[in-house]
């Protein structure tokens, strides 16, 4: 069973207490923007076999959104962090390098690989 | 290959049975193939059979990381139906479920296809005026449904409980021509097929990248060395991201998992596939007598084949308020699958971005009531370059805004 830590709170909450909210880090396109990209905020999404970042609320909680970062391949749990952030923090990604070394955040969808 | 027939099985009795031959051979990879078809799941085995019985085309190899049909063609409840409200899911649903009546007959090999109905539970005001639409939308598409009364679906499954502790059985969509199949023979009959064909099946041997050259494919590297190819397929259902990846394009899809069990073995209780979409769980009886259950996807991305506790929960208290009987069952297995989910919630069957290759995947929850119409319409696809079922499920209509719209139609899995 999938136990997140409530930055807010502090409650080790489980998944039924949460309430998954997708692909995190997302960056919003509006009105101006390409279709490309508009196209790809909307329907595009990272689908990692491994390191994932997402968005969550602690729904029978305190009610606030936050982020998860996770292994999608082995159900770790790398930390959670607040939502007031557009980046994964630099002590998640310090977490997660310390225990996928050479690991990149978004590395295909940036156009880096 | 040695047909399969009433007469092989006494010439064998009178023998010891040591005349069988291997239904399918497993080579060693050739260096160069016309076709390579990554996924030897059900939806792969078929593209390559319809690749060779309609187009000739029988230099193909087909590379599954696993075991054939180890994947979601062996982790589903085996449900067949074509029920869908919008037109190009009923056509290429109605198709697979064409094909699956004469399936058995086609391939030499008993995929034990029991047409004996589908009834989706309307349990709200909502799912009467769906249900009732979709039965007419049905009609029109020449998908032979009916909408039923709450009697009706009493006389049909005398163990429902029409008066549910949260929803009343309000009535019912019925298609007396779904049903079920063995899902294991459905892979295992196609790579007979296949492999008689003169294809090569290569198990146990995973993908490590796609190489292309000026934007066009021209093989793959895999754990058994590299194959050349002209063109490649790829069907590989929750990993389509992780290959699409290796080919340079990006999917709108993400990986889920879905879960299903099945029950002890008990006396035949319940002919019929009855879904309950509301309270969310599905059941049949299998042919050995297990009640095989299905519910609910997690709402979280997992390759993991492992899903959430509290969905089973879910399952097994839906299916007790609809089948009060089903409380006093032991439950013997339970196991999940990778299910690949798009935007719209239907499948993509399309060229990609790299020439030559093309991909079959976002069959999500639906997958295996597809595989002969999904195969049929990808091998034509790979074969011409076009297809008349296909041309909806293209990966552009995301782009267009010409969505299949499934998700809204049917309100939750489908």
């Amino acid at each position: 069973m999938l136990i997140l830590e409530c930055p807010y709170c502090g409650v080790k909450a489980e998944e039924t207490e949460l309430a998954a909210g997708g692909e995190a880090h997302l960056k919003r396109y509006g009105p101006g923007s390409s279709d490309d990209e508009f196209h790809d905020y909307l329907f595009m999404r990272e689908n990692p076999k491994g390191v994932h970042f997402e968005r969550w609320r602690h729904a029978n909680g305190c009610g606030k959104w936050f982020h998860a970062a996770r292994c999608t391949m082995t159900l770790e749990v790398f930390g959670t962090y607040t939502a007031q952030t557009s980046v994964p923090t630099q002590e998640i990604l310090d977490k997660i390098a310390a225990k996928r070394p050479g690991w990149t955040w978004r590395e295909f969808a940036d156009g880096k690989k | 290959m040695k047909r399969y027939s009433v007469f092989a099985v006494a010439r064998e009795a009178l023998r010891y049975h040591t005349g069988w031959e291997r239904a399918w051979r497993s080579p060693e990879p050739k260096r160069h193939y016309d076709v390579v078809i990554v996924g030897a799941g059900g939806h792969g085995l078929a593209t390559a059979y319809y690749l060779g019985k309609n187009f000739g085309i029988t230099n193909v190899a087909i590379i599954e990381k696993g075991w054939l049909g180890g994947g979601n063609t062996g982790r589903n409840t085996t449900i067949i139906r074509s029920n869908y409200l919008q037109d190009p899911s009923a056509a290429i649903y109605e198709k697979a479920r064409s094909l699956y009546e004469t399936m058995s007959q086609d391939l030499n090999y008993n995929v034990m296809f029991s047409p004996r109905g589908v009834i989706m539970l309307a349990q709200t005001e909502h799912e009467i005026r769906g249900y009732k639409r979709t039965a007419h939308a049905n009609q029109q598409q020449g998908v032979q449904t009916e909408w039923i009364s709450p009697e009706r679906v009493k006389e049909i499954v005398p163990i429902i409980n029409l008066h549910g502790p949260r929803y009343p059985v309000l009535g019912g969509l019925y298609q007396e021509r779904g049903g079920t199949a063995r899902h294991d023979a459905v892979a295992w009959g196609y790579a007979r097929a296949c492999s008689d064909m003169g294809m090569d099946i290569i198990q146990k041997c995973e993908v490590t990248g796609v190489r292309t050259e000026n934007g066009r494919t021209v093989g793959v590297d895999t754990t058994k060395g590299p194959i050349d190819c002209d063109k490649i397929g790829m069907i590989v259902a929750g990993n389509a991201s992780v290959l699409s990846e290796m080919a340079g394009f990006r999917l709108p899809m993400e990986s889920v998992a879905l879960q299903a069990m099945v029950s002890e073995p008990i006396k035949p209780c319940m002919d019929v596939v009855v879904m309950a979409n509301t309270v969310h769980g599905y059941m049949s009886q299998s042919d050995k007598g297990e009640m095989v259950i299905g519910g609910g996807t997690d709402g979280f991305n997992n390759y993991t084949q492992r899903g959430s506790f509290h969905h089973i929960e879910e399952t097994v208290r839906a299916l007790v308020e609809t089948f009060p009987m089903v409380s006093r069952l032991k439950m013997l297995r339970q196991w999940g699958g990778i299910v690949d989910v798009t935007g719209d919630r239907s499948p993509i069957i399309s060229k990609t971005p790299v020439q030559n290759c093309f991909i079959n995947c976002g069959w999500g929850t639906g997958g295996f009531k597809s595989i002969p119409g999904s195969g049929w319409a990808m091998a034509e696809l790979m074969a011409t370059g076009h297809s008349p079922l296909t041309e909806e499920f293209s990966i552009n209509r995301f782009k267009e805004g010409k969505f299949i719209d499934e998700s809204v139609a049917a309100g939750v899995a489908h």
